[in-house]
């Protein structure tokens, strides 16, 4: 496959995995404001800065408005063609890198993803939006869901596909680790108690930003913790968000890619990604914790970034030649 | 008749559909009959249900203005122009005719130039024609053949003589909206498709690459042929990637490209992997910076190295332009003759050469009757409809024939046929012409039919899609189908 190609699958699959992650991070900050409702106007803008936070979108953000409201931040994340982080850029950049590699992907993933994109573009987004903002982002997240559902319906699985799904999975770990992390940034109102009333929502909320709500609750029968919900999103063998999975899922497209028997690497992304899952395969939350749930979650995150960075040298070095 | 064609009016041009108001040409009743079949509203929907497939697959071309690049579809109509198969077999031989002719041609001007010693082209027409490409003389290409895809423009004059306009032996485009715009009659008119007989276009993709594997280098059997675009902010990306998938096969730009040892790579996953046949997409000019234009960042550089060492075929071959320039046009039925010993069943239409200074002279007397055209523009560009011109372009274009004679031709006004078009809420006459697609392989072949484009501008006889053009699906009739319709005329008239 062309090295070009191949570059094109993999961003094409983050691009939308990224918009995804968008989409739910908003949808669930909205309901978590709607918990809070009967606090102070300037306490509930409060809690859309942690969005940016996640996102690194606030030094834009800031170039463009004074003030965080929930408004200009929905704005900025998802219409605002200037961020090249919202959900339209990385939807357009998502279908650019579709457009270069047509004839690797099906007709029918071009179909999904340029409807989406007209969607956007065209202003039924915008209508639908101002009906239920809570009803558009579960609206887009479906589409998403249907471009993967018809890619693994209607795409040869091969080396294209194995590239998508580094794509889909880096990006995933990541976004992972980084909405655990807007915990850390949420600072609990006075007087709030960690593992009181204030706390376990916000941990709800971050469950369900990742679907993991209904699946959570499932293994830890009526106990929301956040040592729980750490464990459970990072370490969860099955969960198809959690950093474990993610992991795993980008061990075996490497592998496939290059042929090289399991448990032995034949390239540098191979070898980054095979540490990274043992780590995760071999930790407990506790030890997690001893270090630092920030700590460890930033270093997954550097991890994260030296894999890709491999995987271009791997499979890219020609393209710039 | 139905309501759609009731306040038609044929307007003293060649009409497709009808022989004189009222009367519907053999080969296009049925269709009269299923539109006047449709309720109310029933054409609208159709039409807004093929422009959404459009949209949906991606099938548009970029228009640059201000900052952002805009993509449109290209503009679809969807009444069908009609071939019966006696005026297709007409057409078809005329065109395999040509087509080796210009073959023999390109071959003999890169060798002995015999056409040249013998007179019958003058020796600086080719030397001075813009893409002659000296740095070429005396390389064979694989098979001889250097114009393996041809889109030569038809259109058919006031009396109805499918007359050649023009050849396109370098990129010709628009293949793909000959096989997207079947598919997208064919979902919005399944059960007319049912009842006639119309020759069918899918095989082009396969033809195709069975031609780019024919001409592979060293008569390799299993050769790897490319697709090489200018990439997707070409106005025709749609097309190459279109073509690349519908052939199989790798799709790349210059950049996925390099050269070592004189032969020619792609940059894989695997590292580097070498390619035999490319259908480049891309004019000689860009095509290689070592050799033609130093700035270009479309090609490949060392390409016409290894092909010149014979490791890799371009399709088409470098150089062929010499034999679309407009100035070689009017010589073509002279080739013809010289290299076949026949007579032109085609003819061209009728041509002035400026560079000829009788021919010259009247071209400035008739400035607005005639059209004139740039020997080396396309598109529609560089050309002016003297009837249709301002005083001041008309000028314009005097000043340009009297500082560059070689730059110039000129031919009378065409009045092209009609063809009923849906415009705005009814259907009226519009101009069109048609673009086969020919293919130079073991075999010369073409899908029956083409591109029919279509000038949708009132008056307009400009058809490109740059200017405001569209375009018809067209049907070539299978020989079965065409006694049937004569036969139920027959029987027709004869009950009265």
């Amino acid at each position: 496959m062309l090295s070009r190609v191949a570059d094109s699958c993999f961003w094409l699959s983050r691009y939308i995995e990224r918009a995804e992650t968008n989409a739910r991070i908003l949808d669930v900050n909205m309901q978590l404001m709607l918990d809070f409702e009967d606090q102070n106007p300037n306490m509930l803008d409060q809690h859309w800065q942690p969005v940016l936070a996640t996102l690194e979108d606030q030094e834009l953000f800031s170039k463009y408005h004074e003030k965080i409201t929930p408004e200009a931040v929905m704005e900025f994340v998802t219409f605002a063609k200037k961020n090249p982080g919202a959900i339209i850029s990385c939807i357009a950049a998502a279908r650019e890198n579709a457009r270069t590699v047509r004839e690797q992907i099906s007709s029918e993933m071009w179909e999904q993803l340029n409807r989406t994109f007209l969607y956007l573009r065209d202003g039924m987004a915008r209508a639908d939006f101002q009906d239920s903002p809570i009803d558009f982002y579960r609206g887009l997240v479906d589409k998403l869901h249907a471009f993967q559902g018809t890619s693994d319906a209607t795409m040869i699985h091969g080396e294209g596909w194995d590239f998508l799904q580094l794509g889909k999975y880096l990006e995933r770990a990541d976004s992972t680790s980084r909405v655990l992390d807007i915990k850390y940034h949420i600072l609990l109102p006075r007087g709030e108690q960690v593992g009181g009333h204030v706390d376990i929502t916000q941990w709800m909320a971050v469950l369900r930003s990742c679907s993991a709500l209904e699946a959570y609750l499932k293994t830890n029968v009526g106990e929301v913790t956040g040592w729980q919900v750490a464990e459970f999103l990072i370490l969860h063998g099955e969960f198809p968000r959690s950093i474990r999975f993610c992991a795993n899922q980008l061990n075996s497209a490497l592998h496939s890619i290059s042929g090289c028997e399991p448990g032995y690497f034949s390239n540098e992304a191979e070898r980054l990604c095979g540490m990274l899952r043992s780590n995760l395969n071999y930790a407990t939350i506790g030890a997690i914790f001893e270090t630092g749930l920030h700590q460890f979650l930033d270093q997954t995150q550097l991890a994260l970034i030296d894999i890709a960075d491999a995987i271009t040298e791997t499979y890219c070095r020609w393209m710039d030649t | 008749m139905n309501r759609l064609f009731k306040e038609y009016e044929i307007g003293g041009f060649f009409d497709e559909m009808f022989s004189a108001p009222g009367m519907v040409r053999p080969h296009y009743q049925r269709l009269t009959r299923r539109f006047s079949e449709m309720e109310d509203g029933e054409f609208d929907r159709k039409r807004l249900l093929a422009e959404k497939s459009y949209l949906n697959q991606g099938i548009t071309f970029t228009v640059y203005s201000g900052d952002e690049g805009t993509e449109r579809i290209f503009p679809f109509d969807l009444i069908p122009r009609i071939i019966p198969a006696k005026e297709w077999e007409h057409i078809e031989r005329g065109l395999i005719q040509r087509l080796e002719a210009l073959n023999l041609f390109l071959h003999d001007i890169y060798h002995e130039q015999r056409i040249i010693k013998e007179k019958v082209i003058p020796d600086e027409i080719v030397r001075s024609a813009k893409h002659f490409r000296p740095e070429l003389m005396g390389f064979d290409v694989p098979k001889n053949i250097y114009i393996h895809i041809c889109g030569t423009d038809l259109i058919r004059d006031a009396n109805g003589v499918y007359t050649v306009l023009e050849d396109n032996g370098r990129c010709p485009s628009g293949v793909s909206y000959v096989l997207e715009n079947r598919q997208a009659m064919k979902r919005v008119f399944p059960k007319l498709f049912a009842r006639y007989q119309v020759r069918p276009v899918d095989r082009y993709a396969q033809d195709l690459l069975a031609v780019l594997r024919h001409v592979a280098p060293h008569e390799n059997p299993d050769p790897t042929v490319v697709v090489l675009t200018p990439g997707i902010y070409n106005s025709a990306y749609f097309e190459h990637s279109f073509l690349a998938r519908s052939m199989g096969i790798e799709i790349v730009t210059g950049s996925d490209l390099l050269v070592k040892d004189s032969r020619v790579f792609m940059k894989t996953t695997k590292g580097l992997r070498q390619v035999d046949v490319i259908y480049r997409r891309i004019d000689d000019d860009f095509i290689d910076p070592t050799v033609f234009r130093k700035d270009s960042v479309l090609g490949v550089p060392g390409i016409v190295e290894a092909y010149r060492k014979g490791n890799v075929n371009l399709a088409n071959a470098i150089g062929t332009g010499v034999a679309d320039d407009k100035v070689t046009y009017y010589f073509v039925p002279k080739m013809i003759k010289f290299y076949l010993g026949e007579e032109p069943i085609l003819p061209n239409v009728e041509t002035y050469l400026s560079a000829d200074d009788t021919d010259r002279k009247f071209i400035l007397e008739n400035l607005e009757k005639l059209v004139v055209k740039a020997a080396n523009e396309s598109g529609g560009y560089g050309m002016l409809i003297g009837p249709h011109a301002t005083t001041e372009e008309t000028e314009k274009f005097r000043v340009a024939i009297l500082a560059d004679p070689r730059g110039y031709i000129a031919q009378p006004v065409v009045l092209l046929s009609r063809s009923p078009s849906y415009c705005d809420g009814s259907v009226e006459g519009r101009h069109i012409d048609l673009r086969p697609y020919i293919l130079c392989g073991e075999k010369t072949s073409i899908i029956p039919g083409g591109l029919t484009r279509v000038a949708l501008r009132k008056g307009s006889l400009v058809v490109n899609s740059s200017q405001g053009g569209g375009s018809k699906d067209t049907w070539v009739l299978d020989e079965e189908e065409e006694l049937q319709t004569q036969s139920q005329t027959q029987t027709q008239t004869q009950a009265g």
